[in-house]
């Protein structure tokens, strides 16, 4: 390891340092005590990451021989990453204090995840993109158990533990067969082995596995049967991180691989995005419609979601990646917003989940209810909101690949999801009251959730500079 | 006063925010504000759209009071009006302080009431103004929201089943819309609208899944905007939503909705499909055609056997709309001309009839036919309104009704004489089912206890209800004042058109 090697995966290493000192040091004061200031000290860590990558770094750099890339791509899902995981913290703490859920590992495993994340999305080897992706996963598993005296919990967690393991398993058979037949595991080497514009049969084997792998983490359909129940089961903070910095990482992941890896082969992983694309979005949509959990409809909404997300890819240019990362990053703050707000349902202080509950809200909570309207239209896609130039931009990749009918089928499915995000202002809004809501929401809940409301609507302007940041970070990846 | 569509498009929403922001008190004093805030915004919309008006530069077919800059993704905020949209939006601007007007007496969340028609005001001026297509979409789009939450919130009993149907309807049409203009986006690399009307669009016969397309891209890309368009007009058959989203919304709703958001689709046909895509609608005009007459015939029948009033005058919607979409398929000067007019004194007619409604239920919570009879003896002055709307509704001459109609129907002769005929009984049917409606709820003994008690129009139905019909007979007299501004860009529209077809001809 040189010292060059070094200062590239600088900002890793240290957040794995401090993960482990974070871990020693809530061993050593016993209990959960210190919970609450390993909580904020690690979102102050990450923050500052954020920060740190953001602002620093131009050019791309390889370290390790290739097996970790830092480019502005890495760096622009870092930043995104690690700035929703703090704030998944933040608003998770109040929720998990009074549940007695705040164990002083919460913070060190989200943590670790994140050092996962942000190796995945800067694997340059087919070694590093597994290693990265299986300590987030692993990470992933246990916080899903959070809760580990209650049986759904325990249930989340088994669930996605059996169902992702398998899927690393599929993951890492694609990634052998792949270094079989192209007798390397680097990106940069496999890029090479195309023949007359195609990849050799065996590649292609691993490579569709290997996307395979990586659907189950964006949960896209077929690979998408934990999302609901993994959401509903798991505490509700968990569910909030999970719809946000890992969808972003494995999304990005995917590009990363379908890129820098098979890059030259565009026509041939297109079909297999836009099959899996299509079926996303129409499950998330059709599936969505009955259910009467809060929490299983952000699962539907999200499975819907990342089926326009992968759109981007297909147009297999730097505009379509940057459609991807922007929808993404709109999706990822949306859900931020969102679940700020299902953090706060409560009913004499105990959650409540259901969809009914919030019969009336928006007479007796008018500002907090507009900002939910803003969020659930901007998840529809409704302009003038974020979320539709999102839509405007994937749909506008897909068109530039050439996939018209991907797009048309993919916007239908758009007006059928609308349908259920309707719902939920119809019950704020429309709906007779019934027992209210508490009142109560904590100041950072609250402050997220404004935040976030005034954001999409006012990134109508201007998108707040992310056009910029993605354009560049796609750049970067598609050369 | 170079920003003055902008001034004119964000005032509204402007004071929308500072309302929402910054009214907190719930009651009676707190409500009366609102109510004054929005019918001040709503008059200074107004007063300052005249400068748009009179600055308007009429021998000019082009676009003027344009502003343009930068937006993101490579497109741009630009607007500007024509001949085409410049009426639109003063029509926008008038009706809304009577809109406030007949909102008013509403006392359930009166500042969210306000704020909402705020709002809607904006983004309906921006549909007229915008001169981006994605611009145009941000505020068609956009526009469907407050309309969703005014009838779903203060609508009638069946309101929550209409607004999800109109709401789905039109998101249904209008996304499709989408895929199409970001197709024109990939192929053209610009949104802006007169770049587009300058560029032709592929016209090389298409095949998708073995079925040929003559007209290929530009029939493709017509029929995708067609979709859009003819749910929001509303072109038989997707016109089902109206009658139930009318029904259901309050007065005030059923205003914006006939007035404004229908003529939307009018103005959409116009500003894009036919000076953009001219193959695609010479292919498809006699279809449109057809389906207008069969529109106008069938939607007239079925409004002479409503029991409910304002479902009748939703169908007489659906009925006059179809004239529009005659006049703008026969493409020449008089059947545009006519298609302008008529939207335009539509506007006016069918919120006045609305309005005039609205009246009536609100004294007796009743929109039946049969529950009224033989109230011109307790209103007199409200017998003799309601009738000239009649009159203008049915196109008697010397209203506007009869300019728009008799313009569309001379362009439709023009185009095609079978088609022009049958049109032409839809005005027959018309003054069936007005004069029909009107006896039934005037004319006759005044028997019911319930309307013993009728009292005749205050002053603020006064106000609101007296100005459309001046506006009425002033553009039913003097017609120039809307052909003189509509006319030149029609011609330059209908010349652009018939210089396509020609090339396409030759061509082939």
């Amino acid at each position: 390891m040189t010292s060059a090697d070094f200062s590239t995966v600088l900002p890793e290493f240290l957040l794995a340092l401090y993960a482990m000192a974070a871990l020693l040091f809530g061993v050593w004061t016993g209990k959960d005590k210190a919970a609450p200031i390993l909580l904020w000290a690690t979102i102050g860590v990450m923050l500052l990451l954020g920060l740190w990558i953001g602002a620093g770094g131009t050019g791309t750099r390889a370290a390790f021989g290739g097996l970790f890339i830092d480019d502005a791509y890495a760096r622009f899902v870092k930043v995104v990453a690690l700035f929703s995981a703090a704030a998944v913290m933040a608003m998770s703490a109040d929720y998990m204090q009074r549940r007695n859920l705040l164990r002083f590992e919460f913070p060190v495993l989200v943590a670790l995840a994140v050092v996962g994340m942000m190796m995945m999305v800067s694997a340059g080897d087919l070694m590093a993109l597994y290693l990265g992706l299986e300590l987030m996963s692993l990470s992933l598993y246990v916080v899903a158990a959070l809760r580990r005296d209650s049986a759904r919990s325990s249930e989340a967690g088994l669930k996605y533990f059996v169902l992702g393991s398998l899927s690393s398993g599929i993951l890492l058979y694609g990634a052998s067969l792949t270094y079989g037949f192209a007798g390397t595991t680097s990106f940069a080497g496999i890029l090479t082995v195309v023949q007359n514009g195609h990849l050799p049969i065996g590649v292609l084997f691993g490579m569709v596995f290997m996307i395979s792998g990586l659907a189950f983490k964006v949960s896209a359909v077929p690979f998408h049967m934990w999302t609901p129940d993994v959401y509903e089961g798991s505490p509700t903070p968990v569910t909030a991180f999970f719809a946000t910095a890992p969808k972003i990482a494995a999304m990005a992941l995917i590009g990363r691989l379908l890129f820098d890896a098979f890059g030259q082969v565009t026509a041939d992983w297109g079909q297999v995005i836009a099959l899996i694309a299509l079926a996303s979005m129409f499950l998330g949509a059709i599936a969505g419609i009955v259910q009467t959990d809060i929490k299983r409809l952000m699962a539907y909404s999200s499975i819907s979601h990342m089926g326009f997300a992968l759109l981007g890819l297909l147009a297999g240019t730097a505009a379509g990646v940057q459609a991807t990362l922007l929808y993404m990053t709109i999706y990822v703050a949306t859900n931020i917003g969102a679940f700020a707000f299902i953090l706060s349902m409560e009913r004499d202080g105990q959650p409540v989940t259901r969809l009914t509950a919030l019969n009336g809200y928006a007479r007796y909570q008018p500002v907090r209810a507009w900002a939910v309207l803003v969020l659930f239209f901007s998840l529809a896609g409704v302009p003038p909101m974020l979320g539709f130039f999102a839509k405007l931009a994937v749909i506008k990749a897909a068109l530039t690949g050439g996939y018209v009918w991907v797009a048309g089928l993919g916007i239908l499915a758009s007006v059928i999801a609308a349908y259920y995000y309707l719902r939920i202002i119809y019950y704020m809004y429309f709906a007779e009251e019934s027992d209210t809501l508490d009142n109560r929401m904590p100041v950072v809940q609250l402050g997220l959730l404004m935040l976030v409301a005034l954001v999409t609507l006012a990134g109508a302007v201007n998108l707040f500079g992310l056009e910029g940041a993605t354009a560049t970070a796609a750049a970067s990846l598609v050369q | 006063m170079e920003n003055l569509l902008s001034i004119i498009t964000f005032l509204p929403l402007v004071a929308a925010t500072i309302l929402a922001l910054v009214q907190r008190a719930q009651n009676e004093a707190a409500d009366r504000n609102a109510r004054w805030f929005a019918l001040i915004t709503t008059v200074v919309t107004f007063l300052i759209s005249l400068f748009l008006l009179f600055g308007f530069d009429r021998s000019n077919p082009g676009f003027q009071f344009v502003e343009e800059y930068d937006w993101v993704l490579g497109m741009k905020y630009k607007v500007g009006v024509d001949g085409l949209s410049v009426l639109f939006v003063v029509l926008i601007t008038f009706l809304m302080p009577i809109t406030v007007g007949a909102a008013w007496i509403e006392n359930r969340r009166v500042k969210e009431y306000m704020v909402t028609f705020l709002i809607l005001e904006g983004l309906m001026i921006g549909v007229f103004t915008a001169l981006d297509m994605v611009l145009f979409y941000l505020f068609f789009e956009a526009s469907l929201i407050p309309m969703f939450l005014v009838i779903g919130i203060w609508g009638g009993r069946q309101r929550i089943y209409a607004t999800f149907k109109f709401f789905l309807y039109t998101f249904f049409g209008s996304v499709i819309m989408l895929v199409a203009m970001i197709a024109m986006f990939v192929q053209t690399g610009t949104t802006d609208i007169t770049e587009l009307m300058k560029y032709g669009f592929p016209t090389e016969t298409l095949h998708v899944l073995g079925i040929s397309i003559p007209g290929g891209m530009q029939t493709l890309l017509f029929l995708a905007f067609f979709v859009s368009f003819a749910v929001k007009v509303p072109m038989w058959p997707v016109h089902t939503w109206l009658p139930d989203a009318h029904v259901q919304a309050p007065t005030a709703g059923s205003v914006d909705l006939a007035a404004i958001l229908l003529k939307m689709g009018g103005y959409g046909f116009l500003r894009f499909s036919l000076p953009m895509f001219p193959a695609g609608a010479a292919q498809m005009a006699d279809f449109i055609m057809v389906l207008s007459v069969i529109a106008i015939i069938w939607t007239s029948l079925v409004a002479l056997m409503q029991t409910d009033m304002k479902r009748l005058i939703a169908y007489s919607s659906v009925a006059h709309m179809g004239f529009v979409t005659i006049g703008i398929f026969a493409v020449n000067q008089q059947g545009i001309d006519g298609a302008m007019f008529q939207m335009l004194s539509h506007g006016v007619v069918s919120s006045a009839l609305f309005l005039s409604v609205g009246v009536l239920y609100e004294r007796l919570h009743t929109r039946e036919i049969a529950a009224y009879g033989g109230i011109m003896k307790r209103m007199p002055a409200y017998a003799a309104i309601f009738m000239f709307y009649t009159m203008a509704n049915i196109g008697l001459p010397g209203t506007s009704g009869f300019i728009g109609e008799f313009l569309a129907l001379t362009g439709a002769f023009k185009a095609h004489s079978t088609i022009g005929f049958f049109a032409a009984t839809g005005v027959i049917l018309s003054a069936a089912y007005g004069l029909w409606l009107y006896r039934r709820i005037f004319l006759g003994p005044l028997v019911k206890d319930s309307l013993k008690g009728l009292k005749d129009l205050d002053l603020r139905e006064k106000l609101m209800l007296v100005p459309l019909v001046v506006l009425i007979v002033v553009l039913g007299v003097y017609p120039a004042f809307i052909t003189d501004i509509v006319g030149p860009t029609v011609a330059q529209l209908v010349q652009n058109y018939d210089a396509a077809i020609a090339a396409l001809a030759v061509g082939q």
